[in-house]
């Protein structure tokens, strides 16, 4: 179990986070969600101890990181972060391999080799091994990156906006890959913008506005209008998609006024909406 | 630390027999000619005999009373050479040949993690201000007669430790922080220098000195400067991996368990005191630091695990084969302008008088020769490794 106890954190006089705290459950996939700027990223930098905080504590099933050496906290937790490229020919192979670094004594064993591979094929990306990093697209690279933290073996896998520069089918791609590790019993937390792909994957949200948790709880708890007025000043209507059995949230946008017929079809459809 | 391929392992292999031959080839060259054959067999004959007495010395410490001397006797001792032959062989082309493989293998491995390390194209063992602390050093040796190689170690050693306290912030040393100190610091030290050189009476001495060079390499000078620079190398290698991960950026290193901050700590303090070992024995010898971890890099991309051994082993190379021209140049050169009846020629001739027996510089035959090829290289290269 993560708990997140009250940590602030500031950059000079500015406060970035304002006590925040958490927890997470074995096999739980927690979203955060927030507005640029609101500390998201500072946020799960901190839990990987990347930034120390000035007071608080982050505590792993019970044990606080501040006892814990650079490679004990590498083996409980693994970080993805946004990874747009890698400007360097490493292998494939070798990136992943980088994953065992906090295992490796001496030269790479047989079982860390099986690891890489296991984390490659889980992530598809086995057929890639030999290739260099530096030719993979942004899809592929994100799944290299997250294999590698698989190989970290991590009871924790923190994900820094991880689909916000891919497009639809590795978004869903990936977001299958994390929800499968969660399901393994890994605990998730992962910083997101979309809001519906958050209500679809995630077990749990959490939105921050300017430091402060502004609400934690299942999709249905935090994804309100008023919540989504008070965090990102805009008018949504949430609706349940019956497709994917989860919340959907509609900006209530003015049409355009592209295609006249069209248009006023909308609007008798979000005047019956309201 | 993750082991290489083959085909890594075989480049290894053959550029250490290049360097072996390297080694013996240019040891036979010189203004004495003596066959490369012969030099080869005194060499082996004269190593032979070393470990021969090695081993009986160690033998005789604990008491057995083995004889290596059968064991060595299938090996012809004959000498077909003469004495004289031997002295210019053991006593001086071989030490200097040595000493350059040392320095040439020392600057191009501590370029090479600097590279790595600030992750700046233009980093070399020099650029936080090691060079200039060195030329300090024998500045202030030449000038109050102290021995310059110990001297310009010390320099060199105190500017790395104060360069690295400046940077420090927060127990942290930010990259960009420690390039400007160190430039900082070199522009004041070089400032110094340039202090005493002005009311030095060695300052032809010294100008020489930073030039670099090996005029008056020496067994003694090869002992020091070899334990350092082994030790150092060696230590170095241990961190290649972490090399690789920290290119990524040092914040995904430290999640992936690399504890950043002493990491580059130990490689700084490495690569400062290998470089200083070799600044203190041959002056400032530029570029092949620069260059030939470029070179390298270009042909075998950007892997610490293979790149710092084949950068080592081709410094060590390129700087034996520049010191061979630096010392055979000037002999091959008068023997051309004396030959030619060219009258330009003549003019220079009366000039410069004499340049029999006269050793020119290293570092100006490494950047005549260096310079040029490295251009090409720019041009034809694959792409750019530092982004």
């Amino acid at each position: 179990m993560l708990e997140v106890r009250d940590i602030v954190v500031s950059y000079g006089d500015r406060q970035v986070l304002n006590e925040v705290g958490l927890r997470a459950e074995e096999g739980q996939f927690l979203g955060i969600i927030g507005p640029n700027g609101s500390g998201k990223t500072t946020l799960v930098k901190t839990i990987n101890r990347l930034i120390k905080p000035s007071s608080g504590s982050i505590m792993i099933d019970g044990r606080s990181i501040d006892t814990m050496n650079t490679v004990e906290i590498a083996k409980n937790m693994a970080m993805v972060s946004q990874v747009i490229s890698i400007d360097f020919e490493f292998s494939v192979e070798d990136v992943v391999l980088m994953g065992r670094t906090p295992y490796i004594k001496g030269a790479e064993t047989h079982e860390d080799m099986e690891i890489v591979q296991d984390a490659m094929k889980r992530t598809k990306t086995f057929h890639l091994k030999d290739r260099f990093v530096t030719q993979l697209s942004g899809g592929e690279l994100q799944k290299v990156i997250i294999a590698r933290a698989l190989a970290q073996k991590p009871k924790i896998l923190l994900l820094d906006e991880p689909i916000s520069h891919l497009d639809i089918t590795n978004q869903i791609d990936i977001l299958n890959l994390v929800k499968d590790a969660s399901r393994k019993g890994m605990i998730v937390i992962a910083v997101m913008h979309d809001l519906n792909l958050s209500a679809y994957y995630c077990d749990k949200l959490c939105l921050i506005r300017d430091g402060d948790i502004i609400s934690y709880g299942t999709p249905e708890e935090v994804l309100t209008p008023s919540n989504i007025k008070t965090t990102y000043n805009i008018d949504v209507k949430i609706v349940n998609n019956q497709i994917t059995n989860s919340l959907y949230v509609i900006p209530l946008l003015e049409p355009l006024d592209k295609n006249p017929t069209f248009s006023t079809e909308i609007e008798s459809l979000y005047s019956a909406a309201e | 630390m993750p082991k290489f391929n083959g085909s890594a392992r075989s480049l290894i292999f053959v550029l250490t027999a290049t360097l072996l031959l390297v080694m013996i080839s240019n040891t036979a060259i010189g203004s004495s000619y003596i066959p490369a054959l012969l030099t080869a067999k005194i060499i082996y004959i004269n190593l032979l005999e070393m470990i021969e007495g090695i081993l009986s010395g160690a033998m005789a410490l604990t008491g057995s009373s083995f004889s290596f001397a059968d064991l060595f006797s299938s090996i012809s001792h004959e000498r077909t050479w003469t004495d004289g032959q031997e002295m210019i062989i053991m006593g001086i082309r071989l030490p200097r040949v040595i000493l350059a493989a040392l320095v040439g293998a020392a600057l191009a491995t501590a370029g090479c993690t600097m590279q790595g390390l600030l992750k700046n194209p233009l980093a070399d063992p020099y650029i936080i201000g090691i060079s200039s602390g060195a030329a300090l050093g024998a500045a202030i040796g030449f000038t109050l007669l102290l021995p310059t190689q110990i001297t310009s170690f010390i320099v060199a050693t105190i500017t790395i430790f104060v360069v690295y306290n400046i940077s420090k912030i927060g127990g942290k040393v930010p990259v960009d922080t420690l390039l400007l100190a160190g430039i900082a610091v070199g522009f004041f030290l070089s400032a110094l220098t340039s202090f005493f050189l002005f009311f030095s009476e060695s300052l032809h001495q010294i100008i020489y000195w930073m030039m670099g060079g090996f005029w008056n390499a020496g067994w003694a000078k090869v002992k020091i400067t070899m334990i350092l620079v082994i030790i150092g190398i060696g230590l170095s290698y241990r961190h290649s991996w972490n090399l690789n991960i920290m290119l990524l950026g040092e914040e995904q290193a430290q999640s992936l368990g690399v504890n950043v901050e002493n990491v580059k700590k130990e490689i700084l303090i490495l690569s400062a005191l290998i470089t200083a070992a070799a600044v203190s024995v041959s002056g400032i010898i530029g570029f092949v630091g620069l260059i030939i971890p470029h070179i390298m890099r270009n042909i075998i991309g950007p892997d610490h695990r293979i790149l710092l051994p084949a950068s080592t082993l081709a410094g060590a190379i390129f700087l034996v084969i520049s010191d061979t021209f630096a010392r055979t140049f000037p002999t091959k050169m008068q023997a051309v302008l004396e030959s030619s009846d060219i009258m330009l020629f003549q003019l220079i001739l009366e000039r410069v008088g004499s340049l029999q027996g006269v050793d020119l510089p290293v570092g100006i035959i490494t950047a005549l020769f260096g310079a040029p090829f490295f251009v090409y290289l720019l041009r034809k290269r694959r792409k750019n490794i530092y982004a």
